[in-house]
């Protein structure tokens, strides 16, 4: 990307020179007063951005930091709540953001060549997209309230894990008996916050203590992006807007770039999400 | 955001109202600071006293001799080399800005300090942190905002007592939120943690008083959160001892049977004003009728009551599940008459 | 630092000298409130940060009244423990960590730099605004019931405190969203804005600083955002991840805090050494010894500084090898420490010093400084910190850094910039006698607190022993010095802005860029791009001139 990027801007990298303090550009109303050339004010946003990223990264680093801790410190739980979480509909999330980073990719390819329909369509792809990776994860969400499903002290399910389809999908009907190790016994008495569990039937594992934990994660986690996808989608409104008004052309695509980098990383965490809160075994 | 909804002021409010000041502490009087020969630090009363105080003097001679050098070579430089005007416009006497003899030196000599006291203080940090097999083990646990020592002979008291000389591994906990176990006269600390268990350990070489903190900040009475750890003689601990079981085994039935109460866990499972728990509260509880899984109602009588803390399972109150211990061994008969006594004043 | 053929007649039309400045340029509140001028937004950066200050030291001698006697003074238990939060939690995110980089530094930079303005002119803007918002966030905790958890924010004790925790939490949230914007500013603009002939090397050292700063700020600042999200979540909704009832670690919330919490020590420390840097050199006419080693330093310590977080925790029931692990490399950043009082030290050597008050402040700052470093050594030898952890020995070390080292400096720096931003000397005699005053009024009130700590008195005690009573009284007094120190020094900046402006370009004879600037600079800083031909400590140009009362650079080529 960063390549492509460079040519054209290159082109017009020429035409400034020693500047006055009117704070503007006469030849470019994009141009910011403290900037050379287009280059040098794209260049100073790429880092900018990156940046950006870098904190973004840090941000969920915490999480996934959370994350590692209570998986190595409790395996059984994860094991156990996995369950409840519906795989397809996680895997059809992730398809349709993945293509959702295609189209915005495509769409900075639009710009740079100042192909203003194509530009327009991908950019509403995009968003279309977004919204419906929101969709789905409503979809999944008003299930487990439903199900009472919820983090921390809240959680208190309608359903065990071994009554579940996913559970019996994975072990057959009967329920194959589950080695021991995976399996820590529990103490018997389940704690007050996860509700009076139910006596599993033979062969089931029984809840392990404190399964709230994983959806308290699971929750933040997904809740956390949730907010980055409504906040990118936010962005690409802004971002069509400009691109309806012609804003953006081989000279000036700095902000769909931008976008489109953060685009990618909203993607890229989702993709570590998935198989970690998913696809656990 | 519940809390945003509290009534606002209560700063404002706080520094004109005239309430009284202490809450009520566990202990009837503050503890006395014992006077120490050391400007630094306190009496020196434990086995770690000594070796750690070693290297806090090494670390103050160190300190005291680069603090004055650097303030004297500033003094000098600024007297010697001091500017008479802007006016006069006095270039420096040189402009030399690097020497790498200089920075290398300047950057060795530390870091042989600093790597001198770490290896140092490791080892005491490691000495510190492992308890040796045979020691005398006390239970402390920190709770808004008191301690409570539980010893081996199955004593509860607000403070630590130990004899002289011998290793004393203590386990600490807290019920609710952090605290700090602070000896300092020992040269031990360390947090309380809800939900596992911390340890130290020392060996007290001084009989005496000498006053305990509580050092992790616990909320509104975490100043007041003091006890105080008495070392005996060998002879006078097991006397101590003696006597405070002897004081509990004293006691008229119904105090004994509250302190029980408080001691065995009761609370956990069986409340006071009549809410359900995981038991049935113990409110009006002797002289009520109580359905019984297969038996139907029975009087609540002492007979039933003992045969409920002995044998739990013998006999289920319908609604409530079968997962009370035994605690048959562990209560003497005294303390089950006490307890049964004291279940009869809860109406 | 530029070459000889630019100076100020040249970087700035001489039509623009006598009336038109950053101050002048446009008029109103609205014109402020809205700037995109990083001058403007650095001066609103300091008024706020001022005001915050002031309501940190209010509660600082409210907190220390209340300790002249044991029991009650002037206030109840509940209202102390808060009294210390608030003044923890204002002078560490309102007032220390953007004192240095956000007020002074988003002013100076790019002066220094030779740029026009920060590459991104309306996030820092936005970052103003965010830090009035996370002020306001805060200042709303104050008057609902302030929290009062201590700015650490512990749990479980911040999960489970009737107080309003969440909006300080929210407060501090959004402050963190400030900080990061502003470095990452900092960081493109020190990249992409160096004008030509602006090497690496020859950027003054408090850009160094700077840089390393922001670095940090960029890198730790996110995870104190997600902790301090994580809790107020617990807090809502219980979601138990600190909550040892549902299966959770408030250990935990310990490594996540500290792993912020730790390098910002170092947010607020490292500007500070910008500012040595710079004064020392020019108030001894001699270029900075080991400027490289200097620079350097500031990125080891910034790198090192996100390795060492548990070392506030030795006694939190962490395994012994961690322990190891982070005390170890505890004392490597005393290396890189120790070089920079070293090198500073070595500058005055044979140089001509001139003491006028930002020099004595940073006098005042080795001092303070080197006791406060030193006793952080203390508390990095695990066994020793065993004995002193928690008590008033920490506190003492760390006011000793944070007041004597970050405020100190801070002090320094605008004294010394002080011209420059408002175009107004200050009462020099004032300045003195407020640094005396003020010196004496810091070990006065911090040393006594060491010897409070070695006999053991835990910190955050509202209550104490008889015994301490006589120390507790001298850092009060010390403390009530220090207040008036403050009032003096605000009285007489103040003062200054009253006067017509006065100051020359250049008073101290710096060869930074800044000072080639009129005073106050130019809206546009500098009408041509600055082209630098030499390091930014060569004193030998420069000239005293009587009548400006500053230095202009010596005509070489005849003009």
């Amino acid at each position: 990307m960063a390549q492509s990027t460079a040519e054209p801007l290159a082109d017009h990298a020429a035409s400034s020179g020693v500047h006055g303090h009117d704070g503007v550009h006469g030849e470019n109303p994009f141009l910011a007063h403290h900037f050379d050339t287009p280059r040098h004010q794209f260049e100073s946003g790429k880092l900018g951005i990156w940046l950006f990223l870098v904190t973004e990264v840090l941000f969920f680093g915490g999480l996934f930091c959370a994350y590692a801790i209570y998986r190595s410190l409790h395996p059984e739980i994860f094991v156990w709540a996995h369950y409840y979480l519906d795989t397809f509909w996680g895997a059809v999330n992730t398809g349709v953001l993945i293509v959702s980073s295609l189209t915005a990719a495509w769409a900075v390819r639009n710009a740079q060549l100042g192909e203003q329909k194509k530009l327009v369509v991908n950019i509403i792809i995009t968003i279309a997209l977004a919204f419906c990776f929101l969709c789905v994860k409503y979809v999944e969400y008003s299930h487990k309230f439903h199900e009472n499903v919820l983090p921390g002290r809240h959680f208190n399910p309608t359903h065990e894990a071994w009554e579940l389809e996913s559970y019996k999908k994975a072990h057959g009907e009967a329920a194959l008996p589950v080695t021991p190790e995976m399996h820590p016994a529990p103490a018997p008495a389940a704690p007050a916050a996860d509700g009076v569990a139910k006596q599993p039937p033979p062969g089931a594992p029984p809840r392990p203590r404190h399964v709230s934990v994983f959806f308290s994660i699971y929750f933040f986690m997904t809740g956390l992006h949730g907010i980055h996808v409504v906040a990118g989608i936010i962005t690409w409104l802004w971002i069509l807007r400009r691109a309806l008004r012609g804003e953006f052309g081989p000279k000036h695509f700095g902000a769909v770039d931008y976008a489109a980098l953060y685009w990618h990383l909203v993607d890229l965490i989702w993709i570590y999400l998935f198989p970690l809160l998913y696809l656990i075994h | 955001m519940l809390d945003m909804l509290l009534p606002l002021g209560q700063l404002a409010a706080g520094l004109v109202s005239s309430q009284p000041g202490p809450l009520p502490s566990a202990l009837p009087e503050p503890p006395k600071v014992p006077d120490s020969p050391w400007f630094w630090m306190p009496r020196s009363a434990s086995n770690f006293a000594d070796p750690i105080d070693g290297t806090f003097s090494f670390l103050v001679w160190v300190s005291l001799i680069s603090t004055l050098g650097i303030a004297l070579a500033m003094a000098y430089f600024c007297w010697r080399y001091r500017a008479t005007s802007r006016d006069a416009n006095e270039a420096a006497e040189s402009q030399v800005d690097h020497s790498n003899v200089l920075e290398i030196t300047w950057s060795v000599i530390p870091l042989f300090i600093v790597i001198g006291v770490f290896v140092v203080g490791f080892k005491q940090y490691v000495d510190l942190r492992t308890a040796p097999r045979a020691a005398y083990e006390v239970h402390a646990t920190g709770q808004r905002w008191k301690w409570g020592f539980e010893y081996p002979e199955g004593l509860t008291h607000p403070e630590l007592h130990v004899p002289v000389n011998r290793n004393v591994r203590i386990m600490i906990q807290s019920v609710d939120v952090l605290h700090s176990l602070s000896i300092p006269e020992f040269r031990v600390k360390m947090d309380a943690v809800p939900g596992r268990y911390t340890e130290l350990w020392f060996r007290a070489t001084e009989e005496g008083t000498f006053p305990i903190y509580c050092a992790e900040y616990c909320g509104t009475a975490h100043s007041d959160m003091l006890s105080q750890v008495v070392v005996h003689t060998p002879e006078g601990f097991a006397a101590w001892v003696a006597e405070e079981i002897r004081k509990i085994e004293m006691m008229p039935l119904p105090e004994l049977g509250q302190l029980t109460f408080n001691q065995s866990g009761c609370a956990t499972c069986h409340s006071l004003d009549g809410s359900a728990k995981v038991g049935p509260s113990f409110q009006g509880l002797f002289g009520r009728q109580e359905k019984i899984i297969n038996l139907g109602a029975v009087n609540v009588d002492e007979n039933y009551l003992r045969e409920s803390i002995l044998e739990p399972q013998a006999k289920i109150v319908e609604g409530f599940p079968p997962s009370m211990p035994t605690f048959k061994g562990q209560l003497s008969d005294r303390r089950i008459s006490g307890l049964i006594e004291y279940i009869k004043t809860i109406k | 630092m530029t070459s000889p053929s630019a100076t100020a007649d040249d970087i700035v039309a001489p039509a623009e000298r006598a009336s038109d400045n950053y101050l002048t340029h446009e008029k109103g509140i609205l014109s402020w409130l809205t700037t995109l001028d990083h001058k403007r937004i650095g001066v609103m950066y300091l008024m706020c940060v001022m005001s915050a200050f002031l309501l940190g030291g209010v509660f600082a001698l409210l907190v220390r009244t209340e300790l002249l006697t044991p029991g009650r003074t002037i206030v109840d238990h509940d209202t102390y423990n808060q009294l210390f939060t608030l003044h923890g939690a204002v002078m560490v995110f309102l007032v220390i960590i953007p004192g240095i980089p956000a007020a002074l530094g988003n002013f100076i930079l790019p002066l220094q730099l030779g740029a026009k303005d920060v590459a991104f002119p309306r996030l820092n803007l936005a970052s103003w605004y965010l830090w009035v918002i996370g002020a306001l966030c805060m200042v709303l905790s104050l008057v609902i019931n302030a929290a009062d958890t201590g700015w650490t924010f512990y749990t479980p004790y911040s999960t489970t405190t009737t107080t309003s925790v969440i909006p300080a939490l929210t407060g501090a949230f959004i402050l963190g969203f400030s900080s990061i914007f502003t470095g990452m500013n900092f960081i493109t603009t020190i990249h992409k804005l160096r004008p030509p002939g602006m090497t690496w090397f020859r950027m003054p050292l408090f850009l160094w600083a700077l840089y390393s700063t922001a670095v940090i700020q960029v890198l730790a600042t996110p995870v104190l955002a997600i902790t301090l999200l994580m809790l107020i979540v617990e807090r809502v909704v219980g979601i138990g991840i600190f909550d040892p009832a549902l299966g959770g670690d408030p250990v935990l919330f310990q490594h996540f805090f500290w792993f912020y919490s730790h390098p910002a020590v170092y947010i607020m420390i490292v500007p500070a050494f910008g500012v040595m840097g710079d004064i020392i050199p020019t108030f001894s006419r001699k270029r900075i010894f080991g400027y490289k080693f200097i620079a350097l330093s500031s990125v080891a310590i910034a790198i090192l500084g996100f390795l060492v977080w548990g070392h506030h925790m030795f006694t939190s029931g962490q395994s012994v090898v961690s322990a190891t692990i982070f005390s170890a490399i505890s004392f490597l950043i005393a290396i890189p420490t120790a070089i920079k009082v070293f090198n500073w030290l070595a500058t005055m050597y044979k140089g001509k010093i001139h003491l006028d008050t930002p020099m004595l402040y940073c006098l005042f700052f080795l001092w303070v400084f080197t006791i406060g470093g030193l006793t952080g050594v203390f508390l990095g030898v695990m066994s020793v910190d065993v004995h002193l952890h928690d008590t008033y020995f920490v506190v003492a070390h760390f006011h000793y850094v944070m007041m004597g080292g970050s405020i100190t400096a801070f002090l320094a720096g605008m004294h010394y910039w002080w011209p420059k931003m408002f175009g107004r000397m200050y009462d020099e005699k004032w300045g003195r006698i407020s640094c005396g005053l003020l010196f004496v009024g810091l070990n006065l009130t911090f040393f006594p607190q060491f010897v409070l700590g070695t006999r053991g008195m835990p910190r955050r005690y509202y209550n104490y022993l008889e015994e301490f009573q006589g120390l507790h009284q001298l850092s009060t007094v010390g403390a009530y010095l220090m207040g008036l120190a403050f009032l003096t020094t605000a009285a007489y900046l103040l003062g200054s802005l009253r006067k017509r402006a006065d100051a020359p370009a250049n008073p101290w004879g710096a060869n930074t860029l800044e000072w080639q600037t009129p005073s106050p600079p130019a809206y546009y800083n500098f009408h041509n791009p600055p082209v630098v031909t030499e390091g930014p400590y060569e004193y030998a140009d420069w000239v005293y001139n009587k009548r400006t009362g500053g230095y202009e650079r010596k005509a070489a080529d005849g003009r």
